[in-house]
């Protein structure tokens, strides 16, 4: 029973980093059709750039409680330029160009990005300074720490106050009358350029807020996590129904609870043949059972081919 | 024609050509609208209209040729800047947000407004002209009918506040009440002074309602004039009335 409820928290907690990142992918397929695969990388970019102002910023003798909000929102602000200029060079030159075009764009801009990150952060693991004392809380046997608990509530705050942006503003409107017909936007006097940036920068926001909660959350950064997790983050929008911001959510959520529900048993279910650190196949599982049986997601209509 | 002879025409266009790719499919139009003047552009399948208004627009790039709009040259200006300056298309199909509610449609349509604390005044204004969409503010445009859509693109494009309204086939896949209806609304909205491009394929009641009107074929305009004499003609009336 502990087991479970532990398995649950961690999940919850991690779905919900998941669910931010799924976020970026699922607001950029909705406004162009397209697959940013190189937002994983963003989220990578996020984590060393906060990890780096957070030591400069220790090192001058900031307070822990100071440099972690600076760092969070450098990492944010640095986010939110290179997801502009990735669309920017890499796919607005492509916008009418068939759409393998910017698929293989999307790659290259990740291989570049990770070497970049290669070249200036190194290839070793960063650890996280240890900032405030995490406590570990007990609730029915199981523990979460205040990491987890900051982690997870503001996951949800930064998701609240998404879908009161894009369901409530002059500028959620305009986004999705973008994504669903981009002439009769212009029609408006919408600038669909711009909101296509403000849409990426918004996504890689988030994707910075993801990079400090993961390393914070495990303690390390690394120029390569940015892959696995973007991977990951992707199952998750593709699950809930990609496009859709609601569905990015729950797929965040419900792939991290499968991922961490799975990791607990399936030493159980494999008889000890398999253990935990086989954690990372789950989310593959899923996305093949999604793309083969509900290929539109949970929440996701239909997807129509788009031309 | 009431037109002050010293100013020029609110809309321009000359020797304006369109192609798709090497496809011409507008070959050097002329036409001229005046301040306040209801004009029809009428001609049959795949004349050319709808590639003229998405130019004027801005969604299209002319080949050559020159549109002039207020005193200003527009071949330069983007699509979504011309909406502040005046100009609004309710596009062919409606292009309503299907997505989106029927007041965020109206909203949609005030987006590029600066007196943004008259926008809650105008929207009234739009549920008291068509008192259908006023029941339905808070549905999915998509899921309305084609003739409530044809109001919610009309409305939207009146949010905007323009001098220049271009309609393209507001009659398209409509029942005869609804047509009655939403050309009934056109006048109206002319009789205030506004300036109308109607394109239509429903020749005779379009130039019923135009004072003036140009008939285009395969790209090119091939007659002019006031709308009874357009009406009259030979040419029209074997064209397009059938007669
Ligand atoms: N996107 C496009 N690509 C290539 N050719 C096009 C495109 N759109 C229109 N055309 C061609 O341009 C010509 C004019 O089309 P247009 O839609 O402007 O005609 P229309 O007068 O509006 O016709 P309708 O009354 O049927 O709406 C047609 O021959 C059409 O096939
Ligand atoms: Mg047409």
């Amino acid at each position: 029973m502990e087991i479970l409820l532990q398995q649950i928290i961690n999940g919850l907690v991690q779905g919900s980093v998941y669910a931010l990142v799924a976020l970026g992918y699922t607001m950029v397929y909705g406004i162009l059709g397209l697959i940013n695969f190189a937002h994983g990388e963003v989220v990578m970019v996020g984590a060393m750039l906060a990890l780096s102002a957070l030591t400069a910023l220790l090192g001058w003798g900031v307070p822990p409680l100071l440099a972690l909000p600076i760092s969070l929102i450098l990492a944010m602000l640095g986010c939110m330029v290179l997801g502009y200029g990735i669309e920017r060079i890499a796919y607005r030159p492509l916008r009418h160009a068939p759409r393998l075009a910017p698929l293989i764009t999307a790659i290259g801009v990740s291989i570049v990005l990770q070497n970049l990150a290669m070249m200036v952060w190194g290839r070793q693991y960063h650890a996280f300074p240890q900032l405030i004392a995490n406590q570990p809380h007990l609730i029915g046997g199981a523990i979460i720490n205040d990491i987890q608990i900051i982690i997870f509530i503001m996951a949800l705050a930064i998701m609240a106050g998404l879908m009161v942006v894009v369901h409530r503003t002059r500028l959620g409107r305009a986004m999705r009358a973008v994504a669903e017909n981009q002439h009769a936007a212009q029609l408006m006097g919408v600038d669909i350029n711009r909101v296509i940036s403000i849409t990426f920068m918004l996504g890689s926001a988030l994707a910075a807020v993801a990079g400090l909660m993961v390393s914070a959350n495990y303690g390390l950064a690394h120029y390569y996590m940015g892959f696995l997790l973007g991977l990951k983050a992707f199952t998750a929008a593709v699950l809930g129904g990609i496009g859709n911001l609601r569905g990015a959510m729950l797929g965040g959520l419900l792939l991290g609870l499968i991922e961490s529900l799975g990791a607990g048993y399936i030493g159980d279910m494999t008889g000890g043949f398999l253990g935990s650190h086989y954690q990372d196949v789950f989310a593959f599982f899923v996305l093949i059972a999604v793309l083969v049986f509900r290929p539109s997601g949970l929440l996701g209509e239909r997807i129509a081919e788009r031309a | 024609m009431a037109h002050e002879a010293n100013l020029p025409p609110l809309l321009e266009v000359r020797n304006l050509q369109v192609a798709y790719g090497g496809i011409h499919a507008v070959k050097g139009i002329d036409l001229h609208i005046w301040a306040g003047e209801l004009v029809a552009l009428i001609g049959s399948n795949g004349a050319g209209k709808t590639t003229m208004l998405k130019t004027l627009a801005g969604l299209l790039h002319p080949a050559g040729g020159q549109i002039k709009y207020d005193g200003n040259n527009l071949n330069d200006v983007a699509a979504h800047r011309r909406v502040a300056m005046g100009m609004a298309l309710v596009p062919e199909g409606r292009g309503v947000f299907a997505r989106l509610t029927v007041a965020e449609n109206l909203l949609m349509g005030a987006y590029s407004r600066n007196d943004r604390h008259k926008i809650a005044t105008d929207l009234e204004r739009m549920y008291a002209l068509f008192p259908r969409l006023a029941e339905r503010r808070g549905q999915l445009a998509g899921t309305l009918s084609g003739g409530e859509q044809q109001m919610v693109a009309m409305a939207r494009a009146l949010m905007s506040h323009p001098r220049l309204l271009m309609l393209d086939e507001p009659s398209m896949g409509l029942a005869p009440l609804m047509v009655q209806k939403i050309f009934e609304t056109i006048r109206d909205i002319a009789a205030l002074g506004m300036s109308i491009l109607l394109v239509e394929q429903n020749a005779k009641l379009a130039l019923q309602t135009a004072k003036r009107g140009y008939v285009m074929e395969s790209g090119a305009i091939t007659l002019s004039g006031a709308s009874g004499e357009l009406l009259g003609s030979d040419a029209v009336q074997s064209a397009y009335l059938g007669g």
